[in-house]
């Protein structure tokens, strides 16, 4: 299925404002896993340990959240607006 | 009571021009609460010279829209609106403010600082400041994911 991803932040300077890829996994936490085993910027940006936070097709989600074709995923460091 | 409620700008915004929009001349209201957040000049020890605010287009203000929403079932007020700058700032210009009406002034208190709370942790911007000694994101505060514990809501963002 094809899923678009989107960086932000201090993750969007590591690697890039986003991408579309081909991909099978069932969930974020799948997805991310996925994107680590890449390696190199992708490991260190995502690294488990490191406070990545996800959305889903627009609303922050937890990592069990289900993909499906078509999803908007998007990763980024925690939030400082205000 | 205007319809727009969410404004994610890069210009500055005028409070009496916002809650004037936001009252919009409606008898029922008798308490206005705004809050305004600026740039401070320090952070974490250092000097800072400016501020760059980075958001997600889309996802800022549907997140915001759901946190009025929520604020609507809470609190028993009339309005609220939300005004957010992005780009790049310096002390002490305004970022954001919040603004609520309502008959009576607990409630508008109230929802003010439950929707600080909830867009401190849960709308997705995010600041770098400049300092002497270089670029630097900004860290989320433990303090603030206790602040919006307060409200029954348990979503940690730092």
């Amino acid at each position: 299925m094809k899923i678009s991803i989107r960086y932000f932040a201090s993750v969007r300077e590591a690697l890039g404002s986003g991408e579309t890829i081909e991909s099978s996994a069932p969930t974020l936490a799948a997805l991310r896993e996925e994107l680590i085993a890449r390696g190199g910027a992708y490991a260190s940006a995502l690294a488990h340990g490191k406070a990545v936070r996800m959305a889903l097709d627009q609303v922050m989600s937890a990592e069990s959240a289900p993909l499906r074709d078509g999803s908007e995923v998007a990763f980024f460091p925690p939030v400082t607006g205000g | 009571m205007s319809s727009a409620r969410v404004f994610i700008q890069t210009h500055d915004f005028d409070l009496q021009q916002e809650v004037a929009a936001l009252h919009a001349g409606d008898c029922r209201v008798g308490a206005v609460c705004t809050f305004v957040g600026t740039v401070r000049d320090r952070n974490h020890g250092s000097d800072v010279s400016s501020m760059e605010l980075e958001h997600y287009p889309g996802m800022t203000e549907k997140a915001i829209e759901a946190m009025i929403d929520d604020a609507h079932r809470r609190f028993d007020i009339l309005g609220a609106r939300v005004v957010h700058r992005i780009g790049m700032l310096e002390p002490p210009d305004r970022i954001m403010m919040v603004a609520v009406v309502s008959a009576h002034r607990g409630q508008s208190f109230q929802a003010c600082e439950f929707l600080m709370d909830y867009l401190k942790t849960q709308a997705p911007f995010w600041k770098k400041e400049r300092t002497p000694e270089g670029a630097r994101w900004v860290d989320a505060r433990v303090a603030d994911d206790a602040a919006l514990a307060r409200w029954g809501i348990d979503a940690p963002n730092a």
